[in-house]
């Protein structure tokens, strides 16, 4: 715009106001020979102007807006600029030699390490046992079958994972395409979206967003290749068992691994879960030798005949926390990344975009969040006054290691901490006081019998649908005034809130601690994916590894508020205003030592002690290692997401961990690799949690 | 950034003041005016920075030029994308071409849905390959296809690109430090390049009456290797028979439906044999497996009995399109001048690949004629590009066999004589020609100069003296048998290599215990049907194209560095309505595969109940006859017959989703045919 005003000045300086008039058309004139499949309005003005020439003077200038054209020009002029140096830079970029970017990281930072698979090339390691892959949930892509008219032209196109183009295009079509059917947890009406296949499916979740594609080299390094690698990729929206029956995902792995088995000499794999894929190979391993109508009818000695070793990344083996929070008011900060697509302004109502119903009431229809409510109940997650984390300071993320040692020897600083330590056990807390007060100051009036109001709001809220609108203002209400819940009762929580979902979940899952494993009714697929009430597979040989990453701070407990009752509005929000140094409340959110989205507690405690010796739990006495990698952010920018991470998915980039998982594929054993590798204290939590291991004492764990 | 943009403005407007300048010159204004006008522009500029303005007065010429580029490219850029904005913004409806209802939503309205699971099983090149493992200068292309795809690496790194998808020349197997490996699943081949289809259109309407990832599955094998190598380096074979397998079970026991393509075909048949033979080479399936599991295999433009194409790629590189790279490298890549030497690169690379010579024909003279006499003899060919009812009218309105007589007597194209060194060797009566066995050439070995002076380019071409290349030539005429002894003569370990792994003879005794051999597997002629009289067998092909069937070849001139000894002859042209054109007699066919070589085992070799076909299987032919796309929007045609794009004609994939949904051969209406097939299998000498 300044140039515009420059403009005028000259303007009204010079005497000869008609004559740089002229000259502006003439040069207009120029820049149409130059170019003539310019604009239309253009070629309109030409005979005007032509008329003006050969009339000596135009005495008065009808004002065709010059200082607009130039306007334009000068814009053109720009962006053509702009254009030229950029081909000019993409150009080079493209002849660049391909060494380049690494010559300069190398220039910037010293010489890289090796990569873990160059390394332990050079050391003669080969591919011996074959992989198998299982992504977690939301890492896999999911391609169109069959959708509805809004999605023509996506046939086998990825409406989950890749680019993501279309949430954007058409974000009702795809959050309808995206949703399952609501009773029954499968396909709605007409619409196939099914998972992609093969090592494309989760090697990179988004461009550039690696996922398993750096293991996926590395192990490719010695040896590796599609006939000795498979990934289990399955449809993550659906209930394990579902993912049997509508698609036959656990027969393809059966098939598989047995396939792999045979084609490289009878070496057993190596399986290689992430996050929810834990426990989807949880589901696999009882799935596997249980008999067939329900089964896969592959006998009691199948999982030891066929598998070397179970390494589980981030198993949430007893939930998360966050799955709370996702399902209560699709707040959860990461677990459903559709959050991070819509960014804050679509939760704004003057749109009308109601973003935040729409991905809640995609999520609800997804049976697989519910895998990851938190289990075990009180026992494992801490009652009202008292948690296996209790002691936990956040201060130490700061400081160094050794610190944190020096902490857990003098026993009297833990107990300083024990003063004012958050109360963790307390998964969710209406208010701050709430949270804090000791548990005989909380009045909770029971909401389990509260009666739902019906809600006039139903009517007006257009298609976005909820449970909530069910639920009307009494029962919002009865909910807020039981003030805070334990593990345990927030499973009461969600029947309350979402009855027809956890209905639907209640049939896949079973959340409790089992009291005698022998029973039959344990034979049920829906106990198949809780390590609390499964045995595992009778396999001495067998070997089960739990890596995670610790150092983050992660959620564990949240603080709540009610929101302004606004129609059509999730009812409960985080009360993000929240904070206290000392008990780790940050933003409403009481966080805890972890890999940011899956609390050590759970990640942990099956290897540490459920599974440790030979418990009730773990009849074969199959031997159980932990191994920690501690969090160290990127040094700089140039390393992407880090070597040395311990966040749950770039912990699949970190080099101790892929060392350790080719070491594991290429024939060492757990003890070959250094045992246990603890920086957290997995092991003192663990103790604190009582819970019935065997008849004989508890297996009591040492370094 | 700002005073940037002051400063540019101002030379914006002393251009403008230039100009006018100019022009006011012709309308005979005084030049003065222009001083004053350039004075007072100059004190205007003064005021802002009189030594800035001054030097930029000296630089304005300079700027103009790029100015009005920079506008130029800018105004380009604006359009282009405002453009491309109003075509994101479009309601996808509106700018979408109203098209018929494809077969598969047609098909599904009357009530057909999946029933029998489906095995594709791709051809020859259409397949992508990615690297898992390269030499230092293909780095970063880790997982990445070296071939199908956008194929940008072959013009960034041609060689590199080369050496990673030639084989060792003596396995056939991987050279060391490269692993080049199928692309899985059916990315692997439903488009082979971005936009041109191979499988997409078939999966999309297969997915119209609801198949998806659990019972349609894609046979992706590295098409360079052998057969057998397939297993033994990929164990291709034991992963599709698991996938059947497991496809039967998790579809309710039902036996799958296989679809094989071009060279596909000949691996399933390699397949079929393969896994119902006993462990050490077989896949002990046991001798009912193919009865369980398979209902029907339709296969789509098979190449049975092989394609002369692949004699001129394995000889000179210059088959016209089994070989898409030809296409990748235009005829500038010819030209010494930029030593490049394309064709021999090409050349070598195929020979590494096994996979070409189990394209060769196969059956010798019996099948593909001698040198008088040919099964197609007779054969009208219609290059000129009159539209199809024209050639119907014709046919209506003449009588067709006297036509045909007319030219039979005027030119008769030697079939027979796959390669023949000048038109007349292909012409004469064989009689007349000169008979020299080319088994008696001397082959010396001994030109090492040559090699040395040829760069790391080798072909064995380079170890063939001089002479012996005249002698080659000098026998003039070739029939397919004798080709075969050509090829060993001419390529020696490269024959010696894939020979044992193919055979292209007729057996005479299948119960020969010699035939258990996995090299007999993939040789209709030499190899058994399964024990399956359930199954069917069907032959899906185009007709109506003219197909690449014998070659007029010639010398080379001969240049210091060895190019490839013998070319095409492709002045040699026939007069109207000849078969010869460009060097190369055509005959019926799908353009890369002759009627003869898709239709025969169908129409008569596996007819009723043979020797090949001891268990009766039946058998169908299905033809389509070629039509070109009536306009530009139809793309390559819903009615197309050639090779490739016959996948996306709309009959054939009807015909594959009826016997898919659970349809008989009979009831799809048994054999379609157009062509002569029949009157040319009845030609053939073969005891059945």
């Amino acid at each position: 715009m300044s140039l515009l005003r420059r403009r005028k000045p000259i303007n009204e300086s010079s005497d000869s106001k008609p004559l740089l008039e002229k000259e502006e058309e003439e040069q207009h004139q120029g820049h149409d020979e130059d170019d003539d499949d310019d604009g239309n309005g253009k070629n309109k003005k030409n005979p005007s102007k032509i008329n003006k020439k050969r009339g000596e003077k135009p005495p008065s200038p009808p004002s065709p807006p010059p200082s607009k054209w130039s306007c334009l020009d000068t814009c053109c002029w720009f962006i053509g600029c702009i254009c030229i140096t950029w081909w000019l830079l993409l150009f080079l970029y493209n002849a660049m030699p391909a060494s380049f970017p690494q010559y300069v990281t190398e220039a910037i930072t010293g010489p890289l390490p090796d990569p873990p698979g160059v390394k332990l090339k050079k050391e003669g390691l080969e591919a011996k046992h074959p992989v198998v892959f299982v992504p977690g949930i939301v890492t896999g892509g999911l391609e169109l079958w069959e959708g509805r008219e809004c999605a023509e032209g996506l046939f086998r196109k990825r409406l989950w994972g890749g680019t993501f183009g279309e949430v954007y295009k058409r974000p009702l079509c795809w959050v309808e395409h995206m949703s399952l059917d609501n009773e029954t947890g499968l396909d709605p009406c007409g619409i196939r979206v099914r998972p992609v296949s093969g090592l494309v499916a989760a090697d990179y979740f988004a461009p550039g967003y690696f996922v398993w594609a750096v293991l996926i080299a590395n192990l490719a390094r010695i040896g590796y290749e599609e006939k000795n690698m498979y990934m289990a990729a399955y449809d993550w929206r659906l209930s394990f068992q579902n993912t049997e029956v509508r698609d036959q995902t656990l027969s393809r792995i059966k098939s598989n691994i047995e396939l792999l088995v045979a084609t490289n000499g009878g070496r057993k794999v190596v399986a290689i879960p992430h996050s929810m894929g834990v426990l989807y190979f949880l589901h696999f391993m009882k799935w596997v030798e249980a008999p067939a109508p329900m089964g896969g009818g592959g006998g009691p000695d199948w999982c030891s005949k066929h598998i070397k070793a179970v390494i589980n990344i981030g198993g949430p083996f007893l939930g998360v926390p966050k799955a709370i929070a996702g399902l209560f008011s699709a707040e959860a900060k990461d677990i459903a990344v559709a959050r991070a697509l819509a960014p804050g302004f679509l939760d704004n109502d003057i749109f009308q975009f109601q973003t935040l119903q729409h991905v809640m009431r995609m999520s609800r229809t997804w049976d697989s969040t519910m895998s990851m409510v938190p289990r075990g109940g009180d026992t494992i997650w801490g009652g009202l006054d008292w948690s296996p984390e209790e002691g936990y300071s956040c201060s130490k993320k700061g400081e160094q290691k050794n610190n944190t040692q020096i902490m857990d020897q003098t026993g009297a600083e833990n107990a300083v901490c024990k003063g004012r330590s958050a109360n963790y056990g307390r998964i969710i807390s209406f208010g701050k006081d709430v949270a804090e007060a000791p548990s005989s100051d909380i009045e909770r009036i029971d909401f389990r019998g509260a009666i739902k109001g019906h809600s006039a709001a139903n009517t007006t809220c257009r298609d976005v649908w909820t449970e909530y609108h069910d639920m009307g203002f009494t029962g919002i209400k009865a909910v807020a005034e039981y003030k805070t819940y334990t593990a345990e009762s927030t499973v009461d929580l969600l029947h309350f809130i979402a009855p027809k979902m956890m209905a639907r979940g209640t049939a896949h899952f079973s959340y409790g601690i089992a009291d005698n494993l022998d029973d039959p009714k344990y034979k049920h697929y829906k106990y198949w994916s809780n390590p609390l009430e499964t045995t595992l597979p009778n396999a001495p040989d067998m070997e089960i590894f739990s890596l995670y990453g610790v150092g983050l701070p992660t959620e564990r407990a949240y603080v709540y508020k009610l929101s302004p009752h606004a129609e059509c509005s999730i009812p409960f929000k985080i009360d993000t205003s929240a904070d206290d140094e000392d008990t780790c409340l940050r933003d409403g959110v009481y966080s805890v030592d972890g890999d940011e989205t899956v609390p050590v507690l759970s990640a942990g405690f099956m290897s540490a002690k459920g599974w440790r010796g030979k418990t009730r739990f773990n009849p074969s006495g199959i031997r159980t290692y932990v191994r920690e990698y501690n969090h160290s952010p990127p040094a700089n920018l140039l390393e992407g997401r880090g070597t040395l991470s311990g966040a749950h998915v770039d912990i699949m980039g970190n080099f101790a961990l892929i060392e350790d998982v080719i070491r594991l594929a290429a024939g060492a054993s757990g003890e070959e690799l250094g045992g246990d590798q603890v920086h957290s204290n997995i092991f003192n939590w663990s103790e604190k949690i009582k819970l019935q291991l065997d008849d004989e004492t508890p297996v009591h764990s040492s370094r | 950034m700002a005073s940037i943009l002051r400063f540019r403005k101002l030379y914006y407007v002393e251009q403008a003041v230039k100009c006018s300048s100019v022009g006011f010159e012709s309308l005979d204004q005084s030049p003065k005016i222009d001083q004053k006008l350039d004075k007072k522009e100059e004190d205007v500029i003064s005021a802002n920075n009189l030594a800035l303005g001054i030097n930029k007065r000296k630089r304005a010429k300079e700027w103009r030029c790029i100015d009005s580029c920079c506008w130029i490219i800018g105004c380009l850029c604006t359009t282009w994308l405002l453009l491309l904005l109003l075509c994101h913004c479009w309601p996808v409806t509106l700018l979408r071409v109203p098209e018929l209802p494809g077969p598969g939503a047609r098909l599904k309205r009357e009530g057909l849905t999946a029933l029998h699971p489906v095995v594709l099983v791709p051809g020859i090149v259409t397949g992508g390959l990615e690297l898992w493992e390269g030499k230092p200068c293909a780095d970063g292309l880790f997982r990445k296809r070296l071939w199908g795809g956008s194929f940008t690496e072959i013009f960034k790194r041609p060689l590199c690109l080369l050496e990673h998808l030639s084989l060792h020349y003596e396995t056939g197997l991987d050279p060391p430090g490269i692993r080049l490996r199928a692309v899985p699943g059916m990315v692997a081949a439903d488009y082979f390049a971005p936009g041109y289809f191979v499988w997409a259109v078939l999966i999309e309407n297969l997915a119209k009456i609801g198949y998806e990832g659990k019972n349609l599955h894609m046979a992706a094998y590295d098409w360079r290797l052998s057969f057998q190598n397939t297993e033994i380096r990929d164990h291709a074979l034991t992963r599709l028979k698991t996938k059947i397998e497991l496809m039967y079970i998790t579809n309710g026991y039902k036996k799958v439906v296989v679809v094989p393509h071009s060279m596909g075909v000949i691996y399933f048949l390699h397949f079929l044999k393969w896994v119902e033979t006993p462990p050490p080479i077989g896949g002990s399936g046991g001798p009912g497996w193919c009865a369980k599991h398979i209902k029907a295999i339709m296969n789509i433009g098979p190449a049975f009995l092989g394609v002369p194409k692949a004699v001129s790629i394995l000889f000179s590189a210059e088959g016209k399109d089994a070989s898409y790279l030809r296409a990748m490298a235009p005829g500038v890549f010819d030209s010494e001048i930029l030593g490049l030497q394309t064709f021999e690169h090409v050349l070598r690379m195929s020979r590494t690949w096994d996979s070409i010579v189990s394209l060769l024909p196969k059956g010798g003279d019996t099948i593909w004629g001698n040198m008088d006499w040919s099964p197609e003899e007779g054969h009208v060919c219609d290059f000129s590009k009159k539209s199809h009812s024209q050639t119907s009218l014709s046919d209506n309105n003449v009588n067709n066999s006297d036509v045909k007589r007319g030219f039979r007597v005027k030119d008769l194209a030697k079939y027979g004589r796959i390669i023949s060194f000048g038109k007349a060797a292909s012409v004469l009566h064989s009689s007349k020609l000169p008979t020299v066995d080319s088994k008696e050439f001397s082959r010396t070995s001994a030109s090492l100069n040559f090699n040395i002076s040829c760069g790391d380019i080798w072909t064995e071409y380079d170890e063939m003296s001089r002479q012996s290349i005249q002698n080659v030539a000098a026998d003039k005429a070739y029939t397919s048998t004798a080709l075969i002894d050509l090829l060993r003569l001419v390529a020696p370990k490269m024959m010696r290599r894939a020979e044992a792994h193919f055979s292209h003879g007729i057996a005479d005794n299948l119960d020969d215990p010699k035939y258990n051999h996995y090299k007999y597997w993939s040789n209709p002629l030499e190899t058994k049907l399964p024990d399956a009289p359930d199954m069917e067998i069907y032959c899906l092909y185009g007709v109506g194209l003219p197909t690449e069937r014998s070659y007029v070849y010639k010398l080379s001139p001969s240049s210091r560095c060895k190019s490839i000894p013998y070319k095409i002859d492709s002045s040699i042209s026939g007069e109207e309505n000849s078969c010869l054109r460009g060097g190369v007699y055509f005959a019926d066919g799908d353009e890369s595969v002759p009627v003869l070589s898709a239709g025969f085992m169908c129409a008569k070799g596996w007819r009723g109940r043979t020797r090949f076909n001891p268990s009766g299987i039946a058998t169908y032919i299905r033809e389509y006859r070629h039509k070109p796309p009536t306009s530009l929007l139809e793309g390559r045609g819903i009615e197309s017959g050639s090779h490739v794009d016959i996948m996306g004609n709309s009959a054939l994939i009807e015909d594959i989703l009826c016997v898919a949904a659970g349809a008989t051969g009979y009831e799809i209406g048994g054999d379609r045919i157009h062509s002569d097939i029949l009157r040319m299998s009845e030609r053939i000498n073969l005891p059945l």
